[in-house]
């Protein structure tokens, strides 16, 4: 189907911890469309990163095929692999994963470096511009000890969205901050799914889980449950809220 | 990626982490200098014997009187010291080989003149000499032919001896008496340094040989050596055999008796003179060599861990798309810059040294360029290699287990 961007068939990893095999994911079957926000949750170790990881393409499956775009990855050479991640997805992780000692700005030009096909001829317009959707325009040149939790989160956000990716991938994007700035996180995500971007998160705030529209369960490498969420939160609207209750608390 | 991108990501990434960079470029630098400095000093030494043997003549060749193959052998007081006028005269009409040819007349003694007196040697030569010896003169002339068949009485002074005795006035012109004969100087040689064993070349005086076989020798018949210079230096062993016959049939020998005289070309003397330089040489490298190696073990040692530190580094490269042999040309592209750059500093360090030995010791260091290849070469090589190695074992990795690297 043409609006299908993620089908997953059986797909299943094992780690081999010394002598004993941990089954972290179990033929995991899930199809994903485009346009589509989906939180994953899941308690700790049930599988839910090994999860990204796999449809990040940053890891490769034990067996089980994953499907992106129509195109069946685990039949792929590294180096599409690479072209994969460079081209269709950007990934967010917890830990923000930027570089030290290097400005926002190169930061975001990363993923621009590496591609291949040269789409973008001004790395730094483009890096500008996707800082800018992220509204840290006036960080651009501040390192990542210089900044916050959060506008770090930002900066990765814009790194994975430069390339202007199909797939965002979430891994526990707001596990290292504060709720005030883990909404506006989501109120981005919110916002760039508004323009057609897929996202998957992880998260494990049932609260936070709300701003998605479609929520997946998972226990022990599998998926338990998969609904449409019916009570969706506005970012935007829960913003103003919390930073009500702020200046009140104050 | 394109060239220059790589090349910027490189130097960024040296200039971020500047310590580390300087760390490894320090061992490159050193070991660099060092190897250039210790061959430049191996070098010079061997070059400057090799000149003093250069300035004997090239083309230069002796024959001595007695046999070379028989050792202490006694063989009678007929087969020794028989050179005469006569064997320079034959070699002079029949040799075809040859550009000069010069009996030297040995003697010494006591020169009285100028502001002193002064001991030393006086060579009995033919005008042919200078030539022979390629010993240009400083002023004045030397004597000629007609100054040989006349037995003229003059000289022409080292410099050592103008030093000696004619430090403030210019000795041409002036009497000098050699044991107490008197003769006129005519000219002075240019300084010619010290030979290769040491001693001055300087301190001599020429005067025509037959005027030194006559009045001072006491023995006017017989000649210390003769000295002859080939045409041209690679037809030095077919001119010694050419004079190797002529000198046979001067002394009237039977095919099948040995020679009574030796022939000796410079080679001889170069080669021993220029493998004990070489052994110097050759040392010097060694130590060298082990300074560089040690360095090596240093650039490995910081490229080792800094690739280590790094892992995470090239874990968010690979994960935003970078291929694995990005990664590669990028840390082989900042080894490289970091090698060259610590090769350039090392040989321009090395330079500086150089001169400075050069100026205030009585070195004479010279560096070879080939020295600078291979010392450069060689850093370059272990940084890039130990740069290469663990660069190549973390981009093998999947992206996120280099970014789960603890
Ligand atoms: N690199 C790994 N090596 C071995 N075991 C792993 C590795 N990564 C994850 N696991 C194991 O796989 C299971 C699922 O882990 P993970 O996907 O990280 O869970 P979650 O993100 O849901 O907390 C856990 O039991 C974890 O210990
Ligand atoms: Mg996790």
């Amino acid at each position: 189907m043409e609006n299908i961007l993620i089908k997953t068939v059986d797909l299943t990893k094992t780690y081999l911890v010394g002598e004993i095999d941990v089954h972290a994911l179990k033929s995991v079957n899930i199809t994903i469309k485009k346009g589509e926000f989906v939180a994953i949750m899941g308690a700790s170790g049930s599988g839910k990163s090994t999860l990204m990881n796999l449809l990040g393409c940053l890891d490769m499956p034990s067996s089980g095929d994953y499907f992106l775009d129509g195109i069946n990855t685990s039949k792929l050479a590294q180096n599409e692999y690479a072209n994969i991640r460079n081209q269709k997805i950007g990934f967010v992780f917890q830990g923000f994963n930027l570089l030290p000692r290097t400005t926002a700005l190169e930061n975001v030009e990363l993923p621009l470096m590496y591609d291949r096909l040269e789409k973008v001829k001004n790395h730094k317009k483009q890096a500008t511009e996707a800082l800018k959707r992220v509204g840290l325009a006036d960080r651009m040149h501040h390192i990542p000890s210089q900044l916050s939790g959060g506008q770090q989160q930002r900066v990765a956000l814009a790194r994975a969205l430069v390339n202007e990716p199909a797939l965002i991938l979430a891994d526990e994007p707001t596990g290292n901050l504060d709720s005030v700035t883990s909404v506006e996180v989501f109120n981005l995500f919110q916002k760039l799914n508004d323009e057609g971007i897929t996202i998957i998160m992880v998260t494990h705030e049932r609260d936070f889980a709300a701003f998605a529209k479609r929520i997946i369960e998972m226990r022990d490498g599998r998926i338990i449950k998969d609904a449409l969420i019916k009570d969706r939160l506005n970012a935007e609207e829960e913003l103003k809220r919390v930073l009500a209750e702020a200046e009140i608390a104050e | 990626m394109k060239a220059k991108i790589i090349l910027k990501v490189a130097t960024k990434s040296i200039m971020k982490s500047r310590m580390r960079s300087l760390l490894t470029a320090l061992g490159i630098i050193i070991g660099v200098a060092a190897v250039i400095v210790m061959v430049a000093i191996g070098d010079g030494a061997q070059k400057k014997v090799e000149e003093q043997i250069a300035s004997l003549g090239s083309n230069l060749i002796i024959i001595t009187p007695g046999a070379s193959n028989t050792g202490g052998v006694n063989r009678g007081s007929g087969t020794f010291n028989r050179f005469t006028f006569d064997d320079v005269a034959k070699i002079k009409n029949e040799a075809t080989l040859i550009k000069g040819v010069s009996p030297i007349v040995g003697s010494g003694g006591q020169v009285i003149g100028g502001v002193g007196n002064w001991f030393t040697r006086i060579n009995g030569v033919s005008p042919d000499y200078l030539e022979i010896r390629q010993w240009p003169l400083e002023s004045g002339e030397f004597f000629t032919e007609r100054d040989e068949m006349a037995r003229a009485k003059v000289c022409v002074l080292g410099s050592e001896i103008v030093k000696n005795l004619f430090p403030n006035d210019d000795p041409i012109g002036q009497q000098i008496r050699i044991r107490s004969v008197p003769f006129k100087v005519i000219g002075v040689l240019k300084e010619k340094g010290q030979s290769a064993v040491g001693t001055s070349q300087d301190d001599i005086i020429l005067a025509p040989s037959k005027t030194v076989g006559d009045r001072l020798s006491g023995d006017h018949l017989h000649l210390n050596s003769i000295q002859a210079s080939a045409l041209s230096s690679d037809k030095i062993a077919a001119t010694i055999a050419e004079l190797k016959s002529i000198m046979r049939e001067s002394h009237k020998l039977n095919p099948g008796e040995d020679d009574d005289f030796t022939i000796r070309d410079q080679s001889d003397l170069s080669e021993a003179a220029t493998a004990t330089s070489r052994i110097l040489t050759i040392l010097l490298a060694s130590v060298a060599g082990v300074s560089l190696i040690v360095g090596g073990i240093g650039i490995m040692n910081i490229m080792l861990v800094s690739v280590t530190e790094r892992t995470r580094e090239i874990g968010i490269r690979l994960s935003v798309g970078a291929r694995a042999s990005d990664i590669l040309v990028q840390f082989l592209t900042e080894a490289t810059v970091l090698s060259l750059t610590g090769g350039l500093i090392g040989v321009a360090f090395s330079f500086l040294m150089v001169y400075i030995l050069n100026h205030y010791t009585d070195q004479s260091a010279y560096i070879k360029p080939q020295i600078i290849m291979i010392a450069f070469g060689f850093a370059g090589a272990i940084g890039i290699f130990f740069g290469f190695y663990p660069a190549r074992k973390a981009s093998s990795l999947n992206p996120i287990d280099a970014l789960r690297y603890e």
